[in-house]
């Protein structure tokens, strides 16, 4: 098939000119496109009101895409155990027993840290949420690890708020319209949380793979001590996430560190909850004190370590 | 019950034109006839508020897709500074630094322009490799500006994804095709 020959205007003068300038806007789109990229990777913040506004029209559709969601995975759950039944009947069995048993231990144990607690005179602070909401979007194709909330500046939610579901960390929100949310999770690059293992409080820190997975990483050197199937959780340090979020189940181990599938995956999750800032306080200062001393050397969030 | 034997079914039509029943002094509606594309790359866009949340670059960019499949069924249709508006409106919602589909875009729109100059011949398996060449190229782009943009180098996660659009181009020029033929039903009385 031979091309199409309207492009070739012919003697018209007026239609030779459109086309001329037809070019000269491609082109200039082009480097406007590139010095409003080059404004956007220096201040990453530049235009949140515009992608705000745009995230506000298309609220409706991600709510209604949220509803499916939690719609199709009951369906596609309920056509799963009814396959599994029998074998999940005895698993469940198994694992009531094993519950009940730590149960007791827990609720011994609880009574023991209060008392503790109460000698030392500590005082949890109490977190009450923020906001509930759904994720109602993601940046699915784009290498960047982005979720849009359906809770915003409105209900309280300011950017640095932590975002949970019911089994775990989900990221923080970086940016706030007056009805959404955009949420860095915990899946970018640039996200990185400060962990401890669960079991010993062993500290480390994890960071995105923007694949999924997250790459965890041991502030001591040494042997590595890491075994699959070791779960972290927040420590609290940085003053931005609360202690004791589950984060990451460890699935590969590395020669230094290892890599760990999320603990909550945002797919699954039907809603989230925004947290408040653990530490206001110390957020600020760590803030102020970078801000003195000039950019850090490699990308780590308020305070990354421990 | 007897079970209803196939010319008792009521068909559906078989293809577009035939929902509108007289053709004789009709013309097809200017809006629609111009502004589908537009209206449906924009719809592409918003792809990203689908109920997948996705934790890994997995979805194909549908967009870029339905935008090129139109560049390349009508050649003259979408303006070559089309990747400006279009461009700037997928990055509201693709997560990429704002600049980056301006940028990318409208440089396609510029090397689809070199490659219509170029190849004087169209074919279907000369289309599909052009578009898998520019598909793949703003893949690996988008990829490498997000990585500036987040100060860290991304691991190289896009090859399933960049697998997964090359797959389903075909589908996207079919499903343009179908559009196309939406766009110039003769709807206006003439």
């Amino acid at each position: 098939m031979a091309r199409s020959p309207d492009r070739r205007p012919g003697f018209s003068r007026r239609a030779q000119y459109g086309i001329f300038t037809g070019y000269v806007i491609a082109v200039a789109g082009f480097l406007a496109g590139a010095g409003l990229l080059i404004v956007s990777i220096v201040n990453p913040s530049a235009f949140s009101s515009v992608r705000g506004a745009a995230s506000e029209i298309a609220r409706p559709a991600g709510e209604a895409g949220a509803e499916t969601r939690a719609a199709g995975q009951s369906v596609i759950a309920a056509i799963g155990a009814y396959f599994q039944a029998g074998r999940q009947n005895a698993a469940l069995t198994r694992e009531v027993a094993a519950a009940r048993a730590n149960a007791l231990t827990m609720q011994a144990l609880e009574g023991e840290n209060r008392r503790l607690k109460a000698l030392l005179g500590i005082v949890d602070p109490m977190v009450k949420p923020v906001a509930a909401g759904r994720l109602i979007g993601s940046t699915a194709s784009s290498a960047r690890r982005f979720a849009v909330l359906s809770a915003g500046s409105s209900q309280g939610v300011r950017p640095g708020q932590p975002v949970r579901s019911a089994a775990g960390l989900i990221g923080r929100v970086i940016e706030t319209g007056p009805g959404t949310a955009r949420v860095l999770l915990v899946t970018d690059p640039e996200n990185v949380v400060p962990v401890r293992r669960a079991r010993d409080g062993l500290p480390a820190f994890v960071e995105g793979k923007s694949d999924g997975r997250i790459a965890i990483r041991l502030l001591n050197m040494g042997v590595n001590p890491l075994k699959l199937g070791d779960v972290f959780v927040t420590s609290g340090s940085g003053g931005l996430y609360p202690p004791g979020i589950p984060v990451a189940v460890v699935t590969e181990v590395l020669h230094d560190g290892g890599v760990g599938h999320l603990a909550s995956d945002p797919a699954d999750a039907d809603f989230v909850v925004v947290l408040p800032v653990f530490q206001p306080a110390a957020v600020t200062a760590l803030g102020a004190s970078q801000q003195a001393a000039g950019p850090a050397p490699e990308p780590s969030e308020a305070g990354g370590g421990n | 019950m007897p079970f209803p034997r196939l010319p008792e079914l009521p068909s559906l039509p078989m293809r577009p034109e035939d929902l509108v029943p007289q053709r004789i002094n009709r013309a097809p509606s200017p809006l629609l006839a111009s502004g589908l594309p537009w209206l449906s790359v924009m719809l592409a866009s918003l792809a990203a508020f689908s109920p997948v949340i996705a934790s890994a670059p997995v979805v194909p960019p549908l967009a870029f897709m339905v935008f090129l499949a139109w560049r390349m069924l009508r050649p003259s249709l979408l303006p070559l500074w089309a990747g400006l508006p279009l461009g700037a409106f997928d990055d509201l919602f693709s997560g990429q630094p704002f600049g980056s589909g301006i940028v990318l875009w409208s440089a396609a729109m510029l090397v689809m322009d070199t490659i219509d100059n170029r190849l004087l011949w169209r074919s279907f398996v000369q289309d599909w490799a052009v578009a898998g060449l520019l598909m793949s190229a703003y893949l690996v782009l988008s990829a490498g500006i997000a990585g500036l943009a987040a100060a860290y180098p991304l691991p190289l996660v896009i090859g399933p994804q960049v697998l997964v659009t090359l797959a389903l181009y075909p589908l996207v020029t079919r499903f343009v095709a179908l559009l196309d033929r939406i766009r110039l039903l003769p709807l206006r009385s003439v």
